[in-house]
């Protein structure tokens, strides 16, 4: 093996300016590969996170039916107190959950005595919440970052818009689930900025305020957003929770919740999707790069040896070896140019994160793109080349290795 | 028994709408370690019948038996084992490989082809490039020796795997007629001190001489065999 490698880099050297060519090609392929992964890679992460730890938390559990008539913030399909339990005791009991925030979703009226406007509200336990989202606080932009009994956040477009300031006293008013109407005084402790997506541009107040509006005697909750300890076990979490709440049925026999992971509540999903099969077109064209460079460069090779073939075929040199050489030959070339541009590009990558780009998206801007590359990304785009330098070479070494020797010979 | 045995053996290329008759029932034996030399004019049918000795090509018709083996029945795989264990190659052109130098040229069938281990490799390679006198270039690559140089190093390939049989097609052709000289000299030493036999094709009349059986061949046909003496085992060519 060693022998073959070494005849292959003598020969890729041999053509010194060829093999410069055609390993810089494949090189500049893998940079902007990488640099494709590390940029949309950081923005679809940025924006799984934004989403994720400061609205809607990596799942949530809902009782069935709710997700399906959201747009109205049913309060009759809120769960009973017992209902809430049973889920904290399985949220308990999952290690990988880190923590979860009860929720109290409803629609309302906030009116400033002088102009009045509809909001949506989520009541909640300020410390579960904050723990749950940990980006949350980062969002709200004026006032204090904590969410007080008798004090309310409201989103910044409704601040804008009514002239409403930290400080300012307004009231809430709220149908509860029986068609009675309550109201609340409450006073604007912080303004909260908009998020795109879903409860992007809710209001937030402490839960037992909540309570008190809609007239709940019993806690009744509208949704439990999850914070899992490692993102990355999303969906094994999700299956877990699935499987340990199938046997949770109502009256009806029915499954009693429902779990969601981000990806089915967030319109985002999609774009990260859109990037994902960005991510992949990008790579075919690496693919496509390194398979014409490599099949070029190992065709050429051959014709330009079919003489030196002759010679090793017939002195005795089996065919398997022959076309192990020449495989060898591009496989390095396609190594050479991987190496090439996994230094390059991750370096640029680097360079990039230390530039700290800054970009808009929806109604948030100012957000710091940091890029960056993954080992298993290395690792799979020199996988991809490798693999395709073999693909490649294998058609012209194919051709060497059946080479009859004696026409090889002749051949001038 | 013979080392080469060829029994009515016929060649035939198209070249297009064209049959040529390269070989026509030609019939021969060659004795081990014997110095046996195809002459005649070009087109004569030396090289054909040297690539059917060496297996590189199969004959239209006719039995062609190379030590012991018939030849004919070899498929493309068994005639490259059998041509990496039995024959050696000495080409007019030299044909080395040029990104390796001269040690690893001669060393090269020992690896790609025989499998030889890594110290058997290196003494019978220092051994060889000794017997041809080019121990000391061993270091340097095709383009940094001569002419002469470079067929020596050929010599030393052919004969590093102690093949029975080593063909040369024209191996002084492109040698000036001094170099030539030494180039066949060295053969008769090689066959003399490894015992092979040495099959070679020319039309150079003067190196002609130096062999012990010589074929003339004519459109394709043996027109002459020409004994000068006996081969190294003592028996009558």
């Amino acid at each position: 093996m060693a022998n073959l490698f070494k005849i292959a880099i003598r020969n890729l050297a041999r053509y010194r300016r060829r093999t410069i060519l055609t390993s810089s090609l494949i090189a500049i392929g893998v940079i902007f590969v990488l640099l494709f992964v590390g940029v949309s890679g950081s923005f679809k992460n940025m924006m799984i996170g934004q989403m994720t730890d400061s609205m809607l938390g990596h799942i949530q559990v809902h009782r069935k039916g709710y997700m399906a008539s959201i747009d109205n913030l049913p309060l009759t399909m809120n769960m009973k107190p017992q209902a809430v339990k049973k889920l904290e005791k399985v949220f308990q009991d999952i290690p990988d959950v880190e923590s979860y925030s009860p929720r109290i979703k409803f629609g309302g009226m906030l009116s400033t005595f002088t102009e009045t406007t509809n909001i949506r509200l989520n009541g909640v336990y300020p410390e579960k919440e904050m723990k749950t989202l940990p980006l949350l606080a980062s969002r709200i932009s004026n006032g204090g970052k904590e969410i007080r009994k008798g004090e309310i956040i409201i989103p910044e477009l409704l601040s804008r818009g009514m002239k409403i300031n930290v400080g300012d006293i307004v009231v809430v008013i709220a149908t509860n689930k029986d068609g009675s109407v309550n109201g609340k005084q409450l006073k604007v402790s912080g303004i909260i900025e908009s998020v795109t997506g879903p409860g992007g541009r809710d209001g937030y107040v402490h839960i037992e305020d909540a309570m008190e509006i809609l007239r709940m005697e019993e806690m009744e909750i509208s949704e439990i957003a999850v914070r899992l300890r490692d993102f990355g076990k999303l969906h094994s979490v999700y299956n877990t929770l699935n499987t340990l709440l199938s046997g949770e049925l109502n009256k009806q026999g029915k499954p009693a919740f429902e779990v969601h992971t981000w990806e089915s509540l967030s319109p985002f999903y999609n774009i990260a999707r859109s990037i994902d099969f960005m991510t992949i077109f990008i790579k075919a064209m690496l693919t496509a790069i390194v398979l014409i460079s490599v099949m070029n460069v190992m065709i050429m090779a051959v014709y330009e040896r079919i003489r030196e073939i002759g010679t090793i075929a017939a002195i005795g040199t089996m065919p398997g070896k022959i076309l192990s050489m020449f495989v060898t030959e591009g496989v390095l070339l396609g190594i050479i140019g991987a190496i090439a541009g996994n230094i390059i590009g991750t370096g640029l990558v680097y360079l990039l994160k230390v530039v700290k780009i800054t970009f808009n998206f929806g109604r948030q801007s100012g957000l710091v793109l940091s890029p960056y590359v993954t080992l298993y990304d290395i690792v799979m785009i020199s996988l991809i080349v490798t693999i395709v330098a073999v693909i490649g070479s294998l058609q012209p070494a194919f051709k060497a290795s059946r080479m009859e020797p004696i026409k090889a010979l002749r051949h001038v | 028994m013979a080392l080469v045995k060829a029994e009515k053996i016929v060649k035939v290329y198209k070249i297009g709408e064209v049959l040529i008759n390269s070989i026509n029932g030609v019939s021969f034996e060659i004795e081990e370690a014997s110095f046996v030399s195809f002459v005649g004019p070009s087109g004569s049918g030396k090289t054909t019948l040297l690539n059917l000795i060496g297996c590189l090509d199969s004959p239209t018709e006719g039995n062609l038996f190379v030590a012991g083996e018939d030849v004919n029945e070899l498929d493309r795989r068994q005639r490259a084992l059998f041509r990496g264990k039995n024959i050696g190659f000495i080409f007019q052109d030299f044909n080395l490989i040029p990104v390796l130098t001269v040690y690893e040229n001669v060393e090269y069938p020992l690896i790609m082809v025989k499998n030889v281990s890594t110290k058997e490799r290196e003494e019978r390679t220092m051994k060889l490039l000794d017997a041809v006198g080019m121990l000391e270039q061993k270091d340097k690559y095709p383009d940094q020796i001569s002419g002469g140089q470079k067929q020596r190093v050929a010599v030393a390939r052919a004969l590093v795997t102690n093949p029975k049989l080593v063909l040369a097609d024209e191996p002084t052709a492109n040698l000036d007629h001094k170099t030539a000289y030494t180039v066949i000299e060295l053969m008769k030493r090689m066959k003399a001190e490894f015992n092979t036999t040495f099959i070679f094709s020319t039309h150079d009349p003067k190196i002609v001489e130096a062999a012990e059986v010589i074929y003339t061949l004519e459109d394709g046909e043996i027109v002459d065999r020409h004994v000068k003496g006996v081969n190294s085992n003592g028996k009558s060519l």
